[in-house]
């Protein structure tokens, strides 16, 4: 018989302890869908993607019913739309609208893909679709964008790190009703992967299948209520703790993709094998952090216990599943994580500390609310900055910062739900102006000669 | 194909007794049980083979979990895979 101290040790991490799958992600090539015709382009876009994805929602609820586990959510991410619409005239933003109309309908909360990779330069379409993002995001409700601006391979586009930060700014000012909310969807990467299956950044890389499903795991609230049992282990004895813990969480992340595979007749690809936090009770990676011994997330001994928590998590997760992928890692997101926006709000977590974390954890500067006067060539040089760290060390990076338009540190945004409310934190006044309006690309990095 | 019933809660009469008749309405097959009253606290593990069932896995979860409402315990259904995954290699 199956242990009755595992089958209650099991129980107890999805009750009480906030264990979930965090996402099932099906990423669907859109390159069958290319059309000179933009409104037929568009028609196909919407069939192959409602095709596709008729059963993802109900698989994804029958698998949560039978294992007894909560799948969060069910998403699609679709081949870069910039790619899709370089061959056809007219506003990319139609795209969009297809692919809001499919996700409405197949029942997922987020579709993401109105992406463009331009580490290198700009081809057709990429300049068209950016400039379209603002306009796209606040004229749909599910849709979710992402722009690669550098890599380690080819260095960074500095002129596509100038446009984005005004981007980003547009995005916050087209929707200030709902409270900037266009921001929060677009991610501006890095070394961005093909196979990430979290939002706002996921895209089905052109080298993927046409059609494959990925999982995101979580966990945060398991791997502190793992350690809190042992209060006086030295660091070692800590890092094994996160690994066998990850193990666990990663093997039911590994289940829960097979099965889907199955079920809806696609490949399985990867499990990304996260900590994703959640703005809910005990479900935080910075109460992680303070657990290890931090009286706050955010001081001196931050950088240090994140890189062994991130280390140790790929270390547990690595052969709990048989292919790894996507971000995989501790993600440090202010807004959706409940210790970090306390520790914003107490002054402990500013965002030179969050640059810093970045260079050790999964991703990068994530839902960061900033003041609503911030330049955009201010948001340029956050972007330029965050994707040197990238660049540099041979990771992905992301920045997702959102400008609080008509308010200034002390205030803050308040989305509800799983991305949670931000304190607006404070950004250094001097410009960065000139560095940024110089334009051209930043050379790739050397990677001999290490230090 | 097996599932793993737990149900925990204030220990009243009758509890094993109704769990498993419902679960033999719906054609599941008890194997092994497992229970302790800890401090009034029951705790009944079941290994239940839904290989025959009647019906759906979600019809059983679900008549169970309202079961467990009724009694005023807490009952999961939960497919016998995902302690085998998480627990052995």
């Amino acid at each position: 018989m199956i242990n009755v101290y595992d089958i209650l040790e099991t129980i107890r991490m999805i009750q009480d302890d906030c264990l979930d799958i965090r996402t099932i992600t099906m990423g669907i090539s859109l390159l069958d869908c290319i059309d000179s015709d933009i409104d037929k382009a568009c028609e196909k876009v919407y069939t192959k993607i409602t095709t596709k994805a008729k059963d993802l929602v109900k698989v994804g609820e029958q698998i949560e019913k039978e294992l007894g586990i909560p799948i969060i959510n069910k998403r699609i991410s679709v081949t870069p739309i910039a790619i899709v619409s370089a061959a056809c005239k007219g506003s990319p933003v139609k795209f969009a609208h297809a692919m809001d109309r499919a996700a409405k309908d197949v029942g997922v909360n987020l579709i993401g893909g109105y992406t463009a990779l331009v580490p290198k330069g700009f081809s057709a379409g990429d300049i068209e679709l950016i400039k379209s993002i603002p306009e796209a995001l606040a004229t749909t409700e599910r849709v979710c964008s992402s722009v690669n601006i550098g890599s380690t391979k080819t260095g960074i586009n500095l002129d596509a790190v100038k446009l984005m930060g005004g981007i980003i700014r547009e995005c916050a000012e087209k929707t200030i009703d709902s409270a900037c909310f266009g921001a929060a969807k677009l991610v501006v990467f890095c070394n961005a992967v093909e196979d990430n299956p979290f939002m706002a950044g996921a895209f089905h890389g052109v080298g993927e299948p046409d059609c494959m499903i990925n999982v995101g795991v979580s966990g945060p609230g398991v791997v502190r209520a793992a350690l809190k049992k042992y209060p006086d282990a030295d660091i070692t004895g800590i890092a094994d703790v996160i690994k066998e813990i990850s193990y666990k969480i990663t093997r039911v992340g590994q289940l829960v993709g097979t099965i889907a595979s199955e079920r809806l007749g696609v490949p399985f690809g990867i499990v990304d094998l996260s900590l994703a936090p959640t703005p809910a009770v005990g479900d935080s990676v910075a109460h992680i952090l303070e657990e290890i011994g931090l009286e706050k997330c955010g001081t001196h001994g931050t950088t240090a216990c994140l890189a062994m928590l991130n280390d140790a998590v790929k270390k547990g997760g690595v052969m709990a599943c048989s292919r790894i992928g996507g971000l995989s890692g501790a993600f440090i997101p202010v807004s959706e994580d409940a210790g970090m926006i306390a520790a914003a709000k107490s002054g402990a977590l500013c965002i030179e500390k969050l640059e810093a974390m970045t260079a050790v954890c999964s991703v990068g500067l994530d839902m960061i609310v900033v003041p609503g006067d911030t330049p955009a060539d201010t948001l340029s040089a956050i972007i330029a900055d965050e994707a040197a760290i990238g660049m540099v060390n041979n990771k992905t990076t992301a920045v997702r910062v959102i400008p609080a338009i008509g308010k200034d540190v002390g205030e803050e945004l308040d989305w509800g739900g799983l991305f949670g409310c931000g304190p607006v934190m404070p950004l250094k006044k001097e410009s960065a102006s000139k560095f940024i309006n110089r334009g051209g690309q930043i050379p790739a990095p050397l990677h001999s000669l290490k230090n | 194909m097996r599932a793993v019933v737990t149900v925990i809660g204030k220990d009243t009469v009758g509890i094993l007794a109704k769990v498993s008749t419902k679960c033999a309405e719906m054609n599941a097959n008890v194997e092994e049980v497992t229970q302790s009253v800890l401090q009034e606290l029951f705790a009944m593990i079941m290994v239940v083979d839904i290989s025959k069932l009647n019906t759906d896995f979600a019809a059983l979860s679900d008549s169970l979990t309202a079961l467990g409402d009724e009694l005023g315990v807490k009952v999961h259904v939960m497919h016998e895979d995902i302690f085998n995954c998480m627990h052995h290699i």
